[in-house]
């Protein structure tokens, strides 16, 4: 059987791609989703985490309600976040961040 | 055998996890990547399903595969994104990208190398852990301040030693996660408005 390590070493492999991802990517698109692969990957710590703390001989299930949310409030963050970058389009015609420097100082 | 057969399973799944996550950054074309990030959500809810949490691994496949990586797909179409030409990046932005990461990892190793490891059999879920809990869901204490019912769904399934994934979920989420999940839906109707206000072409 897998052990709690292995899990967790899965799980912080896939948030150092995520967080390379959103290092080295250009196209804002891609950005986004390697996001949301860094969000799963904190559900994965909080699932291995509720079935190896269990109460009463059951998983800890204030893990998997957490996880709940987060997938939720997923959905609503890429809806709005999705709906920014077309009015960013909109208004620049370029999803590249490099293009993409009105903020800069 | 049946040691193997868990643990090769969970090689698979994380192994189908972590090559979709590189391949979504790796692959220059945006529907390529919006794919492998399909291929990485299945390998994870797949993760989630071996770790026993089986609402959750569904929940991963219906919202995040078939809802929101179909948004995304929908918006690289309406963009019309094109495969990225050229490979303009600074070869200083690549080493600093890989040198974070390279940090993050050893940091990881030696956090997971420093703490003692967790078998399954050290958390075992069995019949008769099941059956003694099934006594205890349904006594009122302050640990428990929500019981189910002595004839409930839950205390039946755990009594014929199967766990009740969805019901406990269920339990928990409309007893003690109550006011949350209400907040949740004022949030997902403050998203919509807003989605609604911000692709709303501006008249003035």
């Amino acid at each position: 059987m897998a052990s709690l390590n292995e899990y967790l070493l899965v799980s912080g492999l896939l948030f150092a791609i995520g967080l390379a991802g959103v290092v080295l990517r250009r196209n804002i698109i891609i950005i986004f989703m390697c996001l949301e692969l860094m969000l799963s990957a904190a559900n994965l710590t909080l699932i291995a985490f509720s079935r190896f703390h269990t109460v009463n001989g059951l998983p800890d299930y204030n893990g998997q309600m957490m996880v709940f949310f987060v997938i939720a409030v997923a959905a609503a963050e890429v809806a709005v976040g999705l709906a920014i970058i077309v009015a960013l389009y909109r208004a620049r015609q370029s999803v590249q961040t490099d293009q993409l420097t009105a903020l800069k100082g | 055998m049946n040691q193997l057969l868990p643990s090769l399973v969970f090689w698979i799944f994380a192994g189908l996890t972590l090559l979709g996550g590189i391949a979504v950054v790796a692959l220059r074309n945006p529907v390529s990547s919006a794919m492998a990030v399909v291929t990485c959500f299945i390998g994870l809810a797949g993760l989630f399903i071996t770790l026993s949490a089986f609402f959750v691994g569904i929940i991963q496949i219906l919202v995040y595969t078939g809802a929101i990586m179909v948004l995304f797909l929908f918006i690289i179409m309406l963009l019309d994104l094109k495969v990225e030409k050229g490979n303009a990046r600074s070869l200083a932005g690549i080493a600093a990208g890989l040198s974070l990461v390279a940090a993050f990892v050893i940091q990881l190793i030696g956090v997971l190398g420093a703490n003692p490891d967790m078998e399954m059999s050290d958390a075992p879920l069995n019949k008769q852990r099941m059956v003694e809990s099934a006594q205890l869901l349904t006594k009122e204490s302050d640990d428990n301040p929500h019981p189910v019912g002595a004839d409930s769904a839950i205390v039946k399934s755990l009594k014929e030693g199967s766990l009740p994934d969805v019901h406990l979920v269920g339990h928990k989420l409309f007893t003690e996660y109550n006011f949350p999940l209400q907040m949740l839906g004022v949030l997902l109707l403050v998203a919509t408005v807003g989605v609604v206000s911000l692709s709303k072409k501006k008249s003035a």
